[in-house]
């Protein structure tokens, strides 16, 4: 999927942030429009199904640390991909993930930054084709205008490090869960500098390719709404010996790779 | 704000509404401060959070933290002039955090301080001072005061020195610790140490710097040979080194916990419920900040 998708998407939000930032939880009828509107710029002319059991979306409720939100995303049958849409964020969509041949894709998690309360929308797209959705609300704020973190030239210095930590027990041809993990400040282009009044350039993750022996895992376009340092959790099926590599670029085109033994020293 | 704040804040209007003057006590010869209130910011509480307070030499007067908003740091200004009439030459802002600095407006027009901040506060301010003042501006109600940008830099090479006139005080700018740009103020005529938040007691350390450099500053500041530090929180007044007890095996078991749960595979949100727990019936405002410091404890550790 292309970025001029997303960027519409932005477009519409940014519009719709004018009137006031209303962050009250009782005001379902206009998070309904919203996601109304949300539906037919993201998905036109296509029907966003209930999730029917195929897809649930977890988080807390009531978050910590606005800029950074767990997410967990849990499918029950055969599906080519998940969109993660964070509806009242600035731009909505946060990723979209499609597996390859060697995903697990039951079990997917995810930190991202909510800029206010809002509706979470998980989203399958299953091998027919069908779109099925869950919602999750969630209450945070400032996530995505807070400063990222408190060491920013670390940050930079360290940008493209990454790490892949494997979860659970190893058993070649069984599915099991990994940790990849990526140095990047993911700048949302938010935070005014208030002596110059001018806004920290964007610069962020666009997209991550993970493959294993040669055989995709999954390939995601993401936006803004990742967390600093971008933590991704997802399955695989491991073989006795592979390698799992990791291509991601940023929106300024830089390319970030990495390959790590599997099983083996991460 | 929501309803439910809403109505906490109009309860805690009657209560707390003669807690927010600043009524500064004398804890060392020539050095006033305040106690702040155990709460976060409200609109009845002036954000008057923090202790704040000032140092008076024979010819000039330096305030260390000028306050959590523009109402606190004028409450302050005329709590310094029913003690002197002498000018206020240094106004430190020691970090970047708002309970501690939004008080610094009250200076600006008459008194003409030198702002004296860490080297790295100004990059601090450039990228949290407006969401800072935005929240601020909403929980008060009213302006909360502006950003006030430090016009004497302090390296952590080299430190400073404050001259009030027949007392020198030493500046010293910290590595990453509870923020990455605290500093603390030594007043070596009276061996007292002026901590910030470098030092919390009774209230609930918070978190937003490096937790295994808060430490190692911790380890050095021991060394200082004062005999009294004043805390950013707690009682305006306590020994030292030994009042540094507390924090540091609060920091202590946050640091051990949240490494055991990465090594576990324990999830970041999971951890945030489960470390540290055993610090809970020590600290007040505990349940409001541990979760917090345990997610920032843990995007520190995960990649080490």
């Amino acid at each position: 999927m292309g970025l001029n998708r997303f960027s519409v998407c932005a477009a519409v939000l940014m519009l719709s942030a004018l009137h006031p930032a209303f962050a009250d939880d009782e005001d379902t009828q206009e998070r309904a429009a919203r996601w109304k509107q949300l539906q037919e710029s993201i998905f036109p002319k296509r029907e966003v199904l209930d999730s029917g059991g195929i897809i649930t979306v977890d988080a807390p409720p009531r978050a910590l640390d606005a800029a950074l939100v767990p997410i967990e995303l849990h499918v029950n049958s055969p599906v080519k991909g998940v969109y993660l849409i964070i509806d009242d964020n600035p731009a909505p969509m946060a990723a979209h993930i499609v597996f390859g041949p060697n995903a697990d894709p039951r079990d997917l998690k995810l930190r991202v930054r909510v800029n206010a309360y809002t509706n979470i929308h998980a989203i399958a797209e299953t091998s027919d084709g069908k779109l099925h959705a869950a919602t999750k609300f969630v209450k945070a704020a400032g996530g995505c205008s807070a400063p990222a973190g408190s060491d920013e030239a670390a940050a930079l210095a360290d940008m493209g490090r990454m790490k892949l930590r494997l979860m659970g027990d190893f058993n070649a041809g069984k599915p099991m869960q990994a940790q990849l993990m990526i140095r990047h400040p993911n700048f949302n282009g938010m935070q005014m500098n208030q002596i110059t009044r001018m806004y920290t350039p964007a610069r962020f993750i666009r997209t991550i390719d993970a493959t294993y022996d040669g055989a995709q895992v999954f390939h995601m376009d993401a936006d803004i709404s990742l967390a600093t340092d971008p933590v991704i959790t997802f399955g695989f099926v491991p073989h006795e010996k592979g390698q799992m590599k990791v291509v991601a670029q940023d929106s300024s085109d830089t390319k970030f790779d990495h390959s790590f033994d599997v099983p083996g020293a991460g | 704000m929501n309803r439910r704040e809403a109505i906490i804040a109009g309860a805690c209007a009657t209560v707390f509404s003669g807690q927010t003057r600043a009524e500064t006590k004398e804890i060392a010869p020539g050095i006033h401060f305040r106690r702040g209130v155990d709460e976060d910011a409200t609109a009845t509480n002036n954000d008057a959070i923090a202790n704040i307070g000032f140092i008076v030499g024979r010819e000039a007067v330096c305030v260390m933290d000028p306050g959590g908003s523009l109402k606190d740091g004028q409450n302050l200004r005329a709590a310094i002039r029913k003690v002197t009439q002498l000018p206020i030459r240094y106004v430190v802002l020691s970090h970047v955090h708002p309970d501690h600095i939004f008080g610094a407006g009250a200076f600006l027009q008459e008194d003409k301080p030198r702002f004296v901040g860490h080297e790295k506060l100004p990059n601090a301010l450039a990228q949290r001072g407006e969401f800072y003042k935005n929240n601020l501006d909403k929980i008060l109600k009213t302006d909360a005061g502006p950003v006030v940008a430090p016009t004497l830099l302090v390296t952590v090479k080299d430190g400073t020195q404050l001259d009030l006139g027949g007392r020198t005080l030493q500046v010293t700018a910290h590595g990453n610790a509870h923020t990455d740009c605290d500093l603390s103020v030594l007043d070596p005529q009276t061996g007292t140490l002026l901590l910030s938040d470098l030092l919390f007691v009774e209230r609930v350390p918070s978190l937003d710097g490096s937790l295994k450099g808060w430490l190692r500053e911790l380890e050095k500041l021991k060394t200082v040979g004062a005999r009294r530090a004043v805390p950013g929180h707690g009682p305006t007044s306590v020994n030292w080194p030994s009042a540094c007890r507390d924090l540091e095996r609060y920091l202590g078991t946050l640091l051990r916990e949240t490494r055991q749960a990465i090594a576990k595979g324990v999830d970041i949100d999971q951890a945030a419920k489960t470390v540290a727990l055993s610090e809970r019936d020590r600290w007040k405002l505990f349940d409001d900040y541990n979760g917090h410091n345990v997610t920032r404890a843990y995007k520190e550790l995960e990649w080490d």
